[in-house]
């Protein structure tokens, strides 16, 4: 395991239990065509990893993130959840009643390149949106919602409608959305691809935060090698379509991250790393 | 800040202009021409009626009368026409969306069903419906049906893919995704629909009422009307019913939009730019 500063009393996300473990075993996807797009794929995740799935675009990494998501199936090979693995630490701060919530929801949360969130829907309503549809009844839902937004940092905006908002602000609805349902495995594509640098590097630090709190898995699928260094404990490289494993690397760097870290030497030599494991994959 | 409503007011006062005062100033000069045409060159009134004779229908008892009370038969039929239009285009929509089977099987015969000329078949109305209301409203129906199935089935598949993706993580059952993904996000497309229909559906009553009209005095549509005043060489009550059946149509569609405004103003571009 990572990191060698180690010394706050914050648990080490990774020991939180709240996270599932997931493994791929030999994942082959053939589109019609036929168009390989992952090939027999092997990654064993353990519970509440930071992982990131690096290779450059199209190449397929969306496709295996969709396959773990089972919103689509695998043409040979297999995804395993363990769901049952148990939560027995709580995440700390958070004050949403999440027994209750817990028992009702799908354990997965997907977060989308664009936010898609529905217009016609205020940010609250958005937000509440997972757990309308589990069925859980509109006060809880409502509360629910209200202490995820606060989680992003929007409370304030929970009345106004997405067409009123910024793209970053969009994203972080997207987000707190995909929070609500306290999901013990976070998928995100892409997410903050489309937002402008600064924007950017503000959310990725807000989502690195809300792992720290949560400890639930995240898998994150990205073509930026410095998000993928800045927010993961692990980063596995992908090859062009169609998707192979070409490294897996342990990202050594403190567990504190601060916005400066990617200024750091360490961060530019280990970079450096994942730039040529990405030319070495045939990443031009 | 005055300042700034001034300037607003301003921009108003440009914005009626520029875009009602081009079309006003059209029919003014377009109506003047007729008349002083009609008039010096003693044109016959049962040919082309002066503009002022049928202002004088429109205005003045009894034929005002008789006008308004054609147009309630009329506007009734195509209201009626134009509900069930609406809620059965829809429903019809959402039914072939929901498999490709299903579409494959029933979306040619609505396609038939629209290219079927209505004057053609409205005698056959008559035969299973009887005549007067039910005949028109049903001729209105079918007239107005296509553009809101079109329309609606377009916006439904249209639905975006990762927000279906999303309904389906969540395990949003069936009928949840129907009414607060699919139907919402097709409401556009069902208003363009209805829009269309509005007018249709006015023209399918009218074309209904000459084959299926009621011909007794105080129920009679403006169809029967136009045929009537036709027949008595009444031309100026022709173009006064004429001009009663557009007004229809553009109450129809009045309509239509201020529902579309008033559900889509939040968030959709098409009703909140303007």
């Amino acid at each position: 395991m990572p990191s060698s500063t180690e010394t706050h009393s914050a648990p080490h996300p990774s020991t939180s239990s709240l996270g599932v473990p997931v493994r791929v075993s030999d994942v082959t996807r053939l589109f019609p065509g036929p168009v390989l797009t992952v090939d027999r794929v092997n990654l064993s995740v353990p519970a509440g990893q930071f992982v990131s799935f690096l290779g450059p675009s199209g190449c397929g990494k969306s496709t295996l993130l969709r396959l773990i998501a089972s919103l689509d199936r695998p043409t040979s090979g297999s995804v395993e959840i363990d769901r049952t693995a148990v939560a027995s630490t709580q995440a700390k701060s958070s004050h949403i009643a999440s027994s209750e919530i817990d028992s009702r929801t799908s354990p997965i949360a997907f977060v989308f390149q664009d936010a898609h969130l529905l217009p016609w829907r205020s940010v609250l309503r958005n937000v509440a949106l997972p757990l309308e549809l589990s069925g859980l009844d509109k006060t809880a839902r409502l509360q629910a919602a209200l202490d995820a937004l606060n989680e992003v940092g929007l409370s304030d905006a929970a009345d106004r409608y997405p067409a009123q908002l910024s793209g970053g602000m969009r994203m972080r609805v997207s987000l707190a959305r995909a929070l609500v349902t306290r999901p013990r495995l976070l998928l995100l594509d892409e997410p903050f691809a489309a937002l402008d640098e600064l924007t950017r590097q503000r959310l990725d630090e807000k989502l690195y935060q809300l792992w720290q709190a949560h400890g639930m898995t995240v898998l994150f699928v990205t073509h930026s090698i410095s998000e993928a260094l800045y927010l993961s404990q692990r980063v596995v490289v992908f090859s062009p379509r169609p998707a192979r494993i070409v490294a897996d690397r342990t990202i050594d760097l403190p567990i504190e991250r601060p916005v400066s870290l990617r200024t750091e030497p360490s961060f530019a030599a280990q970079a450096r790393l994942l730039h040529e494991d990405l030319v070495r994959g045939g990443a031009a | 800040m005055s300042v700034n409503i001034k300037a607003r007011l301003r921009t108003t006062a440009l914005a009626f202009v520029t875009t009602a005062l081009p079309p006003l100033v059209t029919l003014v000069v377009v109506t003047l021409l007729i008349e002083g045409y009609v008039r010096l060159r003693h044109v016959p009134e049962y040919l082309v009626p002066a503009p002022s004779a049928v202002a004088k229908q429109l205005l003045q008892n009894p034929s005002r009368g008789e006008l308004l009370a054609s147009a309630f038969t009329t506007g009734k039929a195509a209201l009626a026409g134009f509900a069930l239009a609406a809620a059965l285009g829809v429903t019809l929509a959402i039914t072939l969306s929901t498999a490709r089977w299903i579409e494959r099987a029933f979306y040619p015969y609505a396609v038939f069903f629209q290219t079927v000329p209505i004057i053609a078949i409205a005698p056959l109305l008559t035969i299973w419906f009887g005549d007067g209301f039910r005949a028109v409203a049903i001729s209105a129906f079918i007239v107005s049906v296509f553009p809101v199935i079109a329309n609606t089935l377009t916006g439904i598949l249209s639905v975006d893919p990762a927000l279906r993706d999303m309904f389906r993580l969540y395990r949003a059952s069936w009928w949840s995704t129907l009414i607060k993904l699919r139907v919402p996000w097709a409401l556009p497309n069902i208003f363009t629909g209805l829009r269309i229909a509005a007018g249709l559906a006015v023209i399918g009553a009218v074309v209904g009422e000459f084959v299926a009209g009621t011909s007794s005095e105080e129920t009679s549509g403006l169809g029967i009307l136009v045929l009537r005043s036709n027949k008595q060489g009444n031309t100026a009550q022709v173009f006064a019913a004429v001009i009663m059946a557009s007004a229809l149509g553009l109450l129809l569609f009045g309509a239509v939009n201020l529902a579309s405004w008033l559900l889509l103003r939040r968030w959709h571009a098409s009703a909140s730019s303007r």
